[in-house]
């Protein structure tokens, strides 16, 4: 198998047209140990444009090649600062400038709260520069590939073998000597290498027209197939948990009842449970005052007359009755309920207003029961009460 | 492999004994004239020792849990500076002696009216106390013993059978060493304030105590190849192996510290953050402050560039920053239970005379009888051999 794809390559190799500009000279080497002392050698015979392939890392190359210091570490130092920089400027305009919330009575912004962030940004900054860095600077993105593929020096150097390419870039490089250099120091299969004629005639095919249509048009059908499946996926319920079920929902189509509507008008003449007829509507007040509270005022009434008052009746005359809501110089002002008239009023007369309404007040008798009402109305006896305490009233 | 059979000059010793003894004379000079103070002083030493001990033995075990070959040279190093290990027996007794002058909790009258120190006196009583301090040193003292001795075998034998019992021990000391070292941590140090608990207490010692033996191992490693004591065979790779280690725990005590910080700042419980306070007032914050960026921003930024961790006079500078700024971590640490303000006075430079004296002399007398390199070890040629 690994025969067979070695004869490929190497026919693969010998499809690619190649100019006569010379890139480099290459030699191949058996073990660790002679490549490490052939790029010694290299290096201490003055070149300096040339690296070393090998398989797999080898500890020492660096020292053997006298490589200097790089420079991805100022240039990871900087990535880190503008990443703790967006963070800081990102927090401070956020949180402190642009939306301002008080969180567990901290300042808008605060250090501390943001150091996680600007921890992960500078990871995150350093590391993405560092590769997009590597791409353009290292790998000079819009070219594509190196002369060196292809060839025969790299298809060993990259599997069994070890192998140094002195560069034509080299001051002192000249094809015979550097030839003569490498077999002095034992290299084997001196190759020289020449640039592809693609890789010298033609600018990078990353430039090319086609290549960025190519781009244009998978960038659109990426965007529009996301997005359209994108709006399927999202409607797609892994678990339903009930939410369609055979139920008869208030408005809709139904099949059960013979005219098709989910909602029925009562049977004629019936009355619900617990509804109690209203024969006083448009009565005046010297009738409707007659009418006798069945809700005894007590302890457990007034509780009731209390929830259902600050639910329904407060958000316009205020919790403590006076009128003074937050209603108040935005609507018609409701009226206070300690007035003398409404002091004076019978039970009777406050039940009606609830129940018909009055002026612009509508009526409540469709959200709050009958018992409710008169409930209410015990608790307004005990607001008025408590206004308008007597002497006698203290303990 | 070579031996370098250069003996240690007496003077380390002997200025290690003048040392010792000026700090001796503080100590009790100062116990004299304020009980209290003396303790709290001396408890700081105790601590400062008590890292610098342990953090070496967990070195050595370090090295044959993960199999370590870079760092071989150096190990009697790490060896020697466990040699403290032994001493603890005798350094711990004046702190036995001087506990309520410490610890609050040990006051039967104050346990009685608190009902907090009264659910925790299950574990903080005299007894349980007593136990736990014998069997922290009982381990260390055993590991250290049985680790010692293979390696020490190891010189004149060199049977690899060895490091493989030393890998094993090492496998077996991991768990102990984080548990008991969290128990001393919060006996010793947490305890000073009953009420206060912090979960990573524990951690934050331990990542105190590697910076510190580190930057210790790395100073003598250094101060040793500059005269000539270590491999001639031993490059700057080693060293720079050394110096990333420092670096890496110096950024994982940051770390600890600071998730220690924010957790108690963002849920702002008094009861949690009443010790921070402690530490932002009367003049405490400015050790706080101080201690950030002695121990984390300065050398983080020294000590972020490779040229200062090849450059080995760069790297003995900071890790004697290193070792100081664990000092000043133990002081923040321990002192503001003593006074409401920071104190800096004769009674506590005891630390700076004691401390290193006593390192010299273990270090003198382990130095004078073994090897400072362990001849025998079959990893060592690999470890002189290291290139990065």
């Amino acid at each position: 198998m690994l025969k067979k794809i070695l004869k490929l390559d190497e026919e693969l190799a010998q499809d690619v047209p190649r100019s006569h500009k010379v890139h480099s000279v290459a030699a191949l080497f058996d073990t660790p140990d002679e490549i490490t002392h052939a790029a010694r050698e290299t290096s201490n015979a003055g070149y300096d444009k040339f690296d070393v392939y090998t398989p797999y890392p080898l500890h020492g190359m660096d020292a053997a090649m006298r490589m200097k210091d790089t420079n991805i570490g100022k240039f990871a130092f900087l990535a880190g600062l503008t990443g703790i920089t967006v963070a800081v400027s990102m927090i401070g305009w956020m949180s402190g400038i642009d939306y301002q919330n008080i969180i567990g009575g901290k300042p808008y912004f605060n250090l501390t709260a943001s150091i996680p962030i600007m921890f992960e940004l500078t990871i995150l900054l350093t590391g993405l520069f560092c590769v997009f860095g590597m791409l353009l600077l290292w790998n000079k993105l819009p070219q594509i590939s190196n002369p060196l593929h292809d060839t025969n020096f790299m298809k060993y150097a990259s599997s069994t073998r070890f192998g140094v390419a002195i560069e034509a870039e080299d001051a002192q490089f000249d094809v015979e000597k550097v030839k003569a250099f490498l077999a002095g120091v034992g290299g084997k299969d001196i190759e020289v290498v020449y640039y592809p004629e693609e890789n010298i005639q033609k600018t990078s095919p990353i430039f090319e027209k086609k290549f960025i249509y190519l781009l244009i048009v998978v960038a659109v059908v990426t965007a529009l197939g996301g997005y359209g499946a994108i709006g399927k996926l999202v409607n797609i319920l892994p678990f339903d948990w009930m939410h369609n079920q055979f139920r008869v929902n208030p408005q809709t189509r139904s099949d059960i009842f013979k005219d098709g509507r989910s909602m029925q008008r009562p049977v004629d003449g019936t009355v619900a449970r617990g509804f109690m007829p209203y024969e006083y509507t448009g009565m005046p007040d010297s009738l409707v005052k007659l009418l006798s509270n069945p809700v005894p005022m007590n302890e457990f009434s007034i509780e009731r007359g209390k929830k259902q008052y600050n639910t329904y009746c407060s958000p316009c005359h205020g919790y403590f009755g006076a009128g003074d809501s937050r209603m108040n110089n935005q609507f018609p002002n409701p009226p206070t309920l300690h007035s003398k008239k409404v002091r004076d009023w019978a039970d009777g007369n406050i039940y009606n207003v609830m129940t018909n309404g009055q002026n612009v007040m509508p009526s409540y008798a469709k959200q709050i029961s009958r018992d409710d009402r008169w409930a209410i109305v015990n608790y307004i006896r005990v607001l008025q009460r408590a206004e308008n305490a007597k002497d006698t009233d203290l303990p | 492999m070579e031996s370098i059979n250069k003996p240690i000059p007496d003077k380390i010793s002997k200025l290690g004994y003048l040392l010792t003894g000026i700090g001796l004379l503080i100590i009790v000079v100062s116990f004299l004239v304020d009980k209290q103070r003396g303790a709290f002083d001396y408890l700081w030493i105790y601590m400062f020792l008590t890292s610098v001990g342990i953090g070496g033995l967990a070195l050595t075990a370090l090295e044959y849990l993960v199999g370590a070959t870079w760092s071989v040279p150096f190990r009697r190093v790490c060896e020697f500076l466990a040699g403290i290990i032994p001493l603890l027996v005798i350094l711990v007794m004046p702190l036995i002696f001087s506990m309520h002058d410490l610890f609050h909790w040990t006051h039967p009258e104050a346990v009685a009216n608190d009902p907090i120190l009264k659910a925790k006196a299950p574990y903080l009583n005299m007894n349980f106390f007593m136990i736990r301090v014998v069997f922290c040193i009982l381990v260390w003292f055993l590991f250290y013993y049985f680790f010692t001795k293979n390696s020490k075998k190891q010189d004149t034998s060199k049977d690899p059978a060895l490091t493989r019992k030393n890998i094993k021990l090492s496998v077996a000391f991991a768990p102990l060493f984080f548990i008991s070292l969290s128990i001393a941590a919060i006996d010793w140090m947490m305890s000073l304030e009953p009420h206060w608990f912090s979960t990573i207490y524990g951690v934050y010692y331990f990542a105190g105590t590697i910076v510190c033996t580190l930057a210790i191992v790395t100073f003598i490693s250094i101060h040793l190849k500059e005269n000539g004591y270590l491999s001639p065979r031993l490059g700057n790779d080693q060293f720079y192996s050394l110096g990333t280690l420092l670096f890496g725990f110096n950024i994982f005590w940051g770390y600890i510290a600071f998730s220690q910080y924010i957790l108690i700042w963002y849920a702002d419980i008094p009861e949690e953050t009443y010790w921070y306070m402690m530490r932002w007032h009367n003049g405490w914050q400015y050790v706080s402050m101080g201690l950030l960026f002695i121990h984390f921003v300065i050398p983080f930024l020294v000590l972020l560039p490779r040229s200062v961790k090849v450059n080995l006079k760069t790297l003995k500078i900071m890790s004697i920053w290193m070792v100081f700024a664990h000092m000043l971590d133990l002081y923040w640490l321990i002192m503001p239970t003593y006074s409401k303000s920071p104190v800096l006075g004769w009674q506590e430079l005891g630390i700076f005379f004691f401390a290193p004296g006593l390192i010299m002399i273990v270090f003198g007398m382990k130095a004078s009888k073994e090897n400072l390199t362990p001849v025998g070890d079959p990893k060592l040629e690999a470890g002189l051999n290291f290139t990065l």
